[in-house]
């Protein structure tokens, strides 16, 4: 696990890379994720069941750290994880570590994010 | 059979030489004529321009896969579109082996629904995630896995009961 320049975590991915957010097996919420800034919107605003979905999947570690390549944001939403949060303070503590996790590295990065 | 312009119109020896087909593709011209009391000739010839005009599109075998040991789900998947996009999509779906069938409804929006088919649950919901989600035009997908099937037949009985 790295944790990459701010730049390219805050690039903006490829259709094939976007966080697709369902709320079980199958079943696709039409929400997605191009970005840690539309990540963090979504959170906002998606079905909370989608937040537990891929909370406890891993889904969201696993696409912070391989995809967006910020294995630091992985280890808190890890770390967020092992408190088995549920409902709307799971979303709640979400929003706050990703959002914070991007005003961090939009403030240290020369990037543009679009 | 007999042909009305662009429709072909099949007789009752038609239906039943196919629903003898039906129940098992594999009989002869002579047992298929046998069991109808109708000339080996005759069958043949019906079953070949039934063929040749599409009626019969292939012959195949139906597998019981429990049987032969292998772990497979199959899921109804429907998929909401833009309708702007709806016939890429349902083509796009068609061109994946993980799909056994599409079709499309107009219900109060456009759906395409497909029947999908993987080893496993994961394996199924990443097949969605990453190949059904990412297509131009998919609003959202609702998917039911199945669990038990009670009855599988094809249209062919429905009509051939009914001789039409």
């Amino acid at each position: 696990m790295t944790t990459s320049p701010a730049s390219r975590v805050l690039r903006r991915l490829p259709r094939e890379k976007v966080f697709y957010f369902f709320t079980s097996i199958g079943n696709y919420t039409g929400e997605k994720a191009a970005s840690l800034e539309e990540f963090a919107e979504r959170i906002r605003e998606v079905n909370v069941k989608s937040l537990e979905f891929h909370l406890y999947r891993g889904d969201f570690e696993r696409w912070t750290d391989q995809t967006l390549e910020d294995g630091e944001l992985a280890e808190r939403i890890r770390s967020l994880k092992s408190l088995t949060p549920s409902g709307d303070s799971l979303r709640d503590q979400l929003f706050l570590i990703v959002s914070k996790r991007y005003e961090k590295l939009k403030g240290t990065s020369s990037a543009k994010p679009t | 059979m007999k042909i009305k312009g662009e429709a072909v119109v099949l007789d009752d020896l038609d239906l039943e030489i196919l629903q003898a087909l039906e129940e098992n593709s594999k009989q002869t011209y002579t047992e298929i004529g046998r069991l109808l009391g109708v000339a080996h000739s005759t069958v043949y010839d019906r079953i070949r321009k039934m063929e040749k005009h599409g009626i019969i599109r292939k012959y195949t075998v139906i597998l019981d896969l429990e049987k032969a040991g292998v772990k497979y789900i199959t899921a109804i998947m429907t998929v909401f579109t833009d309708p702007k996009e709806s016939e890429n999509v349902a083509k796009r779906l068609s061109g994946l082996e993980q799909v056994l069938e599409v079709s499309t409804s107009l219900s109060e929006e456009l759906l395409i629904i497909a029947k999908v088919v993987a080893e496993d649950q994961e394996k199924l919901h990443s097949f969605i995630a990453h190949s059904v989600a990412p297509l131009p035009g998919v609003l959202r997908i609702r998917t039911s896995i199945v669990t038990r099937k009670y009855k599988e037949e094809c249209a062919n009985s429905f009509f051939q009961s009914r001789g039409s």
